[in-house]
């Protein structure tokens, strides 16, 4: 959505003799008009006009985004915003999720809650992602706000089924509860029957990431008597059968995340679950089919004729049973698969979903350096061409070609998401030998409207040259083994204006890149940067040249070395140091 | 690169240095902070060759190189390929399935043969290819499957012991639901099989 252009109003209000602006709206009408505006980005633009302005959309907001949890501190939110029912909160760095973050590093919800019961007691919604929470945490949530109705917790940490089951007891008029995590210590699957037996306001319910076995009638009659439910995706423990059971007594779902999907089935079972899934025509979203048995796909075929969304990367499907499954599934927008499917899968995609906007190809065997199987080229290659429209791929292959790229981006130039990890680091074009930088070339330079790359393969400083050149609307970048001095980094940072996250590992970008890009920062939202060539002194002239910047240093590795700064993380901050951090990370 | 090597022996030097500045207020980069600030000798990296076309001489990998100076594998380097922990766990108990699923190989005995077979039932695509291969084998005489009779009229049948225990007529179900539950076969006299089979 474009942002509203604010400027050119500014000038059109009248002035008093004082050179007092006088605004042309009463304030409650200026804040109704306000109070209608949901883009966050759009509500930034407004509140810089004028003071009354600034006002009239800090009392109509309701809703708050926070991209990154230590830029601000939960006061200063509370004191700008009095009335929020709704937040989002992003914690530890993206790079967390694969490890690279240690441990009690930080982004701790706790400060957040206590703030909030004062300052929001009406609060509705929680949605986090990356952030720590403990059980306490989540019991004092369960019994601060007494509106609560919405928990989002996507790559969580810290808490256990215990705190599952307090915001099950407590929270009377939960409408979502989305649990989708690694990190969670699973106790018990007994927090499911905490729903008390007249809570009956659940519309969305998603745990399928979770190991633990839940009680199967509680589920049933939670599902029975939730008359709103719109989404369910139950975990891997829930059989075909019992699938079976909750789809009968659930209404009618929007979105369903099935459990296994390979239990042997009787042929009056098998007949059942046909008729239940003959009846199932608006389903939006399919997930879940964990070890799908390819004998019982046929049975979702009629409830694919709408399907908008379908996430097979839970089942290790063949290229054949991909193939016939797609065929009732015209009207994909986004799909997630295995690279089980192999090329010839893909080409299935290419031929079956012309409206295909989203691909994402998983690697079944990631860490098996000896098999070689998956995707390649030519599979990116033949969905391009069945289908236009693609705008977000994440692709995980063992193989590219620069031509290949080339070809994919001048049959999609849309793309505004491009995520390419080929999985070998620093592996060249594979026909020609050569460096992959014509590859990401031509992705800046056709797709115009870029806003996520991820590059990979073999890539000397001229990848970074074409991204600073051509990618004028990209936003976040990530880099891994790539680039071959300071000048990579430093084109970036000079030439994409609205760079708001880079993240760099295992790149021999050093100081002098690092300190080049000491006006970009406070216009990111952050930098990260492991294994590269930075010291600790460079750090620390960043830290005093920059004060509202929090420079961190993560030691996690070879105490002995004081010079080198192995992870840094760089962010922009009103909130000035953080005071929670634990002794491996250094402030500078 | 003696030049870096003495830079960088300034830097130790400064490190341990007592000082009663605050860190990073007189430090000799700030007179000129781009040539006094140099990449560690620590790692070290050879240029960039001309030619980048083997991988195994690129410089850009971490210290976590192997001996003859290629690259990591995968499974050495944290966190690469980038999927998130959720997602691996998931992986992991698949794979061990996998490798129990490739080769699947089941005894094969024939009444009055006196040793057993063992045969991989993978290689086959259906009840067709399996029969025609065991009569080969056996050089025995199999038949045709029926729903109604099952191998009435051929001097043999054969059945399998399925993932219950249980003894049945190879034939009566699919085949991907057959070469998933079978444990073993037995290749029985028609004489003997006269109970299986009959509607």
């Amino acid at each position: 959505m474009g942002s509203i252009s604010i400027s050119k109003k500014c000038k059109d209000l009248s002035y008093s003799e004082s050179g007092q602006r006088i605004s042309s709206f009463p304030d409650e009408v200026l804040e109704n008009v306000l109070g209608l505006m949901e883009s966050h980005k759009d509500r930034s633009s407004v509140s810089l006009v004028c003071k009354d302005w600034y006002n009239a959309e800090r009392w109509s907001r309701t809703h708050v985004y926070i991209g990154n949890c230590y830029a601000v501190s939960p006061d200063i939110v509370a004191r700008r915003f009095p009335n929020i029912r709704s937040v989002i909160l992003k914690g530890k760095p993206r790079f967390s999720d694969f490890n690279l973050v240690p441990e009690n590093w930080g982004a701790d919800i706790h400060p957040w809650l206590v703030c909030f019961a004062k300052a929001y007691p009406f609060l509705e919604e929680l949605r986090l992602k990356r952030m720590s929470l403990s059980d306490e945490s989540l019991e004092f949530l369960a019994m601060s706000f007494p509106n609560f109705k919405r928990l989002s917790l996507l790559s969580c940490d810290g808490f256990s089924t215990d705190g599952l089951a307090a915001v099950a007891t407590l929270c009377k008029d939960l409408v979502e509860l989305d649990i989708q995590e690694n990190g969670i210590e699973e106790r018990s699957g007994s927090w499911l029957s905490c729903f008390p037996a007249n809570f009956t306001s659940l519309e969305i319910l998603n745990f399928s990431n979770l190991h633990s076995e839940v009680s199967f009638s509680a589920l049933d009659r939670l599902v029975a008597r939730c008359k709103s439910l719109k989404v369910l995706k139950v975990n891997k423990n829930v059989t075909l059968e019992q699938l079976h059971r909750l789809l009968v007594h659930a209404p009618p779902l929007v979105q369903l995340g099935t459990g296994g999907f390979s239990q042997e089935l009787q042929p009056s079972q098998y007949a059942g679950l046909e008729s239940v899934f003959n009846n199932y025509r608006g389903l939006h979203n399919l997930s879940g089919l964990w070890d799908a048995n390819p004998l019982y796909l046929p049975l979702l075929y009629p409830a694919c004729t709408g399907l908008a969304f379908l996430n097979l990367s839970d089942a290790t499907l063949q290229c054949n049973e991909l193939a016939q499954l797609l065929g009732h599934c015209r009207n994909l927008r986004r799909l997630w698969v295995l690279d089980t499917v192999g090329d010839k899968g893909l080409e299935a995609v290419g031929s079956c979903c012309p409206l295909l906007e989203e691909l994402r190809v998983f690697p079944a065997s990631p860490f098996d350096a000896d098999i070689v199987h998956g995707v390649t080229e030519s599979g990116f290659v033949a969905v391009s061409y069945g289908c236009p429209r693609l705008h977000y791929v994440l692709y995980f292959c063992c193989q590219m070609t620069n031509a290949a790229v080339a070809t994919i981006v001048e049959n999609c130039p849309d793309f505004t998401h491009f995520r390419l990890c080929i999985m070998n680091p620093c592996q060249p074009d594979h026909l020609t030998n050569e460096p992959m930088d014509e590859a990401f070339g031509a992705v800046v330079k056709t797709c115009t409207k870029l806003r996520r790359l991820a590059v990979s393969g073999l890539l000397t400083d001229l990848t970074f040259e074409y991204i600073g050149k051509y990618a004028k609307n990209l936003e976040t970048l990530s880099v891994a083994f790539a680039g071959s001095s300071d000048y990579g980094m430093q084109c970036v940072l000079g030439g994409c204006p609205k760079l708001r996250r880079l993240e760099i590992r295992d790149c021999p970008f050093g100081n002098v890149a690092l300190l080049s890009g000491l006006d970009r920062y406070e216009s990111m939202r952050s930098l990260w940067m492991s294994a590269c060539n930075l010291t600790m002194s460079a750090c620390r002239v960043l830290a005093s040249k920059m004060p509202r910047l929090n420079v961190e240093v993560i030691k996690d590795e070879d105490p002995e070395d004081k010079c080198h700064a192995n992870k840094v993380y760089v962010y922009r901050t009103v909130a000035g140091p953080r005071k929670d951090a634990p002794p491996f990370v250094l402030m500078l | 690169m003696a030049r870096s090597e003495t830079y960088e022996n300034d830097l130790h030097l400064e490190a341990t240095e007592l000082r009663l500045g605050l860190p990073g207020s007189s430090e000799p980069e700030k007179k000129s902070t781009t040539t006094n600030i140099i990449a560690s000798n620590k790692r070290a990296l050879p240029e960039m060759p001309e030619d980048s076309g083997s991988s195994t001489n690129n410089s850009n990998v971490s210290d976590a190189r192997n001996e003859d100076g290629s690259p990591p594998s995968k499974a050495q380097i944290v966190g690469w390929p980038p999927i998130r922990s959720y997602r691996k766990n998931n992986l992991q108990p698949k794979k061990s399935e996998q490798a129990d699923a490739s080769g699947m190989y089941v005894k094969v005995s024939l009444d009055g043969a006196p040793y057993l077979r063992k045969i991989d039932l993978k290689v086959y695509q259906s009840y067709e290819e399996l029969l025609q291969a065991l009569q080969n084998m056996f050089k025995v005489c199999i038949g045709k499957y029926s729903e109604r009779d099952g191998y009435n009229g051929s001097d043999y049948a054969p059945t399998y012991e399925d993932k219950e225990g249980d003894w049945m007529l190879v034939g009566d179900v699919p085949w991907e639901m057959f070469i998933s539950s079978c444990k073993r076969l037995r290749i029985m006299k028609s004489s003997e099989a006269k109970g299986l089979g009959c509607a």
